[in-house]
């Protein structure tokens, strides 16, 4: 047993560089967070020959080692840190066979830093398809490295990947070239200041925006003897630098690499004729649109039926199976029906999830970015800025830190303010149950009405969050220079072993991550509804049985008397009926109004707190939906959830801003208190008087 | 008459010449967006904008006020 070798794995977007990440360490790995920052940590370990293990570390991806994100500043931060635990061992540099030149830019610039550093050059399987042919003895020769030819998708390679991380003492150190040449007297002077230091590393830590580590900037600034130069000049630097880089790039692959443009085909341009046309693109864009939300709707209905009808048989189950008692029904009337609340929308989620990496591995994502560019710029955004709006469906807050790549910083501010109007995943449950008990069930033109309801509520999540922005930009007087670049990736037939990885993992970080809420919030919740103070609550079952003592009524009618009059004496019924006036007018009753309290920690709660309401005190198995349906409006009679009150609260949930981890994530991203606080006391309030004005209008 | 990228008509080539103005980001300088490389204009978004490129292999989109600062020799046949 000797000790883990610590790799880390670093490369351009789109290289594949997470699919080698995946065939290294296979389920073997975990996703986290870098300490202090957002930027998602993806660790795990690799078992190599000789029962030698290796500790990989999944770097975010970049174009360079000057970082222009946060993102790329992890790549950077580590990498200037020796005494970081994760500091690599080796460095693996994953490209990708058809941009070998603009991959090798990084690759160099890693090999200055003098860690031992293996190239992969990954979709080696597309050589032929592309006319390429390399000279790999050459390669690694010039590139002071050693090459692993890698197809992921072949399943190629990765056995000889191993076997050179295995044996990394025996990888050179040596740069591939000298970038100090670009201005000899600067880095001569530079050299002499700091005799101990790395000459790149400091070129680094002078040219980039952040401090890191020890030597920050403003330590080289305070030695007298080094003079270092102005912000404009240090710039016309790093371009020499990058063309100085280029060249020599292209020296070596003068000789290693050879393309037969005759055997090239390239179906990208082709594809990209139609995809990114003025009118087929925008076409395509809907339809693949319209396709989701349909799925979402229509496939995942069958699992859910039977997840709810499950959970249900399961409470009852086990009031039955143990000795009543309080525990029991903590259990049954508590927990189960809260896990319940969250399990039923796995199915969902999981979908959401698909649909949304099939995106993004495909590459079809920077198409829409391209095709929305300008029409999102008209409203003070960037093209960038409809990925985190896309993936704002599932989530807002991966989507808030997925505006990280947006260059401008006006426009990333407004993306992150009005984010989380799109409707994410936690809403669906939400949505899901309250379409289903007042839209009508029926079809038009082959789509079911619940499904064309959901699609709208998404539009009216999208539209209202393009039109905030349009206000926002209006204004918010902040200057700020925009440039934008988007690479525009090949199209690939996503990996099944990405996307499955990627579904897997995040649904079950949104099921544990809310389902720890909605644990405790079902808890309590469960507590306060079943007991309460004084003689209403205690005496129920004689204060009923007096009243009604006249009319013969059946005993399971005194039954549900008794509870319900208990529950409305509860500490909760308490509480609920304290705020009632305040929600009365948007059409609903004291319950939801503790769901709705409630659910300020996280949407879905919602749901789960109106099955831990309704179960307390119900013997009969029933799905939530069915209790819900069978809920009665005290004042004006009829179904409580009708057309009107289900519209309100639709409207209410879709503008509200209940999620405390959104808040929390807008503060980090913003460095603020003033966005995310404004954020909530605008967003709430707005639906508060939507939802006022939809349930007067409509009842 | 200087020409800039942004004179390209869909499917028209040129030499890039000069990158040196200041409202050029870095970052597309490292996507190889470098003197002497050939850019093709792929595709064009309505209004011309934002402006789908292949320069020297690496394909990208930039805004069409970036484009306007990329000079280039239009390349008229090939």
């Amino acid at each position: 047993m000797g000790k883990q070798i610590n790799v880390a794995l670093i490369g351009n977007p789109n290289t594949g560089k997470t699919s080698v990440f995946n065939a290294l360490t296979g389920l073997n790995q975990k996703v986290g967070n870098y300490p202090g920052i957002t930027v998602e940590k993806k660790e795990g370990i690799c078992k190599l020959p000789r029962g030698v293990k290796a500790h990989i570390l999944d770097l975010p991806g970049t174009y360079s080692l000057n970082a222009s994100s946060l993102d790329e500043n992890v790549v950077i931060e580590l990498l200037l840190n020796k005494n970081d635990k994760d500091f690599p061992d080796i460095a693996v540099v994953v490209s990708d066979v058809e941009n070998l030149k603009r991959n090798l830019l990084l690759f160099t610039q890693i090999k200055d830093l003098e860690i031992p550093t293996i190239l992969v050059i990954n979709m080696a399987d597309r050589m032929d398809y592309k006319g390429i042919s390399l000279d790999i003895d050459y390669l690694e020769e010039r590139l002071n490295t050693k090459i692993a030819l890698v197809s992921t998708r072949k399943k190629e390679g990765i056995e000889k990947l191993k076997e050179l991380i295995g044996a990394y003492k025996d990888i050179s150190v040596k740069p591939c070239l000298n970038a100090s040449e670009i201005d000899k007297a600067y880095f001569d002077n530079l050299r002499q200041a700091f005799p101990n230091q790395l000459l790149y590393k400091l070129w680094l830590v002078i040219t980039q925006d952040v401090n890191f580590g020890k030597t920050s900037r403003k330590e080289i600034e305070d030695v007298s003897n080094f003079k270092t130069k102005s912000k404009a000049d240090l710039k016309r630097l790093q371009q020499k630098e990058t063309i100085k880089r280029y060249q020599f790039i292209n020296n070596v692959l003068k000789v290693g690499q050879t393309i037969d443009l005759n055997n090239a085909k390239d179906l990208r341009i082709k594809l990209d004729r139609i995809v990114t046309h003025k009118i087929w693109g925008y076409l395509i864009f809907g339809i693949i649109l319209l396709t989701i939300f349909q799925a979402i709707y229509d496939w995942s209905s069958v699992p859910m039926d039977f997840i709810d009808s499950a959970f249900a048989s399961l409470s009852e189950w086990t009031k039955r199976q143990l000795p009543v008692g309080s525990f029991t029904n903590l259990l049954a009337e508590g927990i189960i029906p809260g896990l319940g609340g969250i399990v039923i929308f796995i199915p969902q989620i999981a979908f959401l999830f698909l649909f949304i990496s099939v995106l993004e591995e495909s590459g079809y994502m920077s198409r829409v970015v391209f095709l929305m560019d300008r029409i999102m710029r008209r409203f003070g955004l960037s093209g960038k800025s409809v990925v985190p709006l896309i993936s704002g469906t599932a989530c807002a807050i991966p989507a808030i830190m997925a505006t990280r790549n947006i260059e401008s910083w006006k426009e990333r501010l407004i993306t992150i303010l009005v984010t989380p109007f799109t409707t994410c995943s936690a809403r669906l449950p939400v949505y899901l149950i309250i379409i289903a008990l007042v839209i009508p069930e029926g079809r038009i033109f082959g789509l079911g009405y619940q499904a064309l309801t959901l699609m709208l509520l998404y539009l009216i999540g999208f539209g209202i969050a393009v039109f905030s922005a349009y206000l926002l930009n209006k204004i918010l007087k902040i200057k700020s220079r925009t440039f934008f670049v988007v690479e525009m990736p090949n199209y690939k037939l996503p990996l099944f072993k990405n996307v499955a990885l990627t579904v897997v993992e995040k649904t079950k970080s949104f099921v544990f991550g809310a389902g720890k809420i909605i644990l405790a919030i079902s808890i309590i919740l469960w507590f306060l509804a079943s007991f309460g103070p004084g003689e209403n609550f205690n005496n129920a079952e004689r204060i009923i049985k007096t009243e009604f003592v006249d009319q013969n009524l059946p005993q399971d009618d005194i039954q549900q008397k008794i509870a319900s009059h208990k529950l409305e004496h509860s500490f909760i019924g308490i509480i609920g009926r304290t705020i009632e006036p305040a929600i009365r007018p948007l059409g609903y009753d004291w319950k939801i109004g503790i769901a709705i309290v409630s659910s300020f920690a996280a949407r879905e709660v919602f749901v789960g707190t109106l099955a831990t309401i309704y179960s307390v005190g119900s013997d009969e198995e029933e799905t939530i939906k069915n209790r819900m349906a069978g809920e009665v409006n005290p004042i004006l009679g009829g179904p409580l959830f009708n057309f009107a009150s289900g519209i309100s609260l639709l409207l209410f949930y879709a503008f509200a801003m209940q999620c405390m981890s959104t808040l929390a994530i807008v503060k980090r991203e913003t460095n603020s208190w003033k966005w995310p606080i404004l954020q909530l006391v605008i967003m709430s309030s707005f639906a508060y008087i939507v939802a006022l004005m939809a349930f007067q209008i409509l009842k | 008459m200087k020409y800039s990228i942004a004179h390209l008509k869909r499917g028209e080539r040129g030499i890039i010449t000069d990158v040196s103005s200041k409202l050029i980001p870095l970052k597309l300088l490292e996507m190889g967006c470098l003197p002497g490389n050939m850019v093709e204009l792929v595709q064009v978004a309505p209004f011309q904008d934002p402006m789908y490129l292949n320069i020297n292999g690496s394909h990208l989109a930039i805004r069409k006020e970036t484009a306007m600062h990329i000079l280039i020799e239009k390349v008229t046949h090939g």
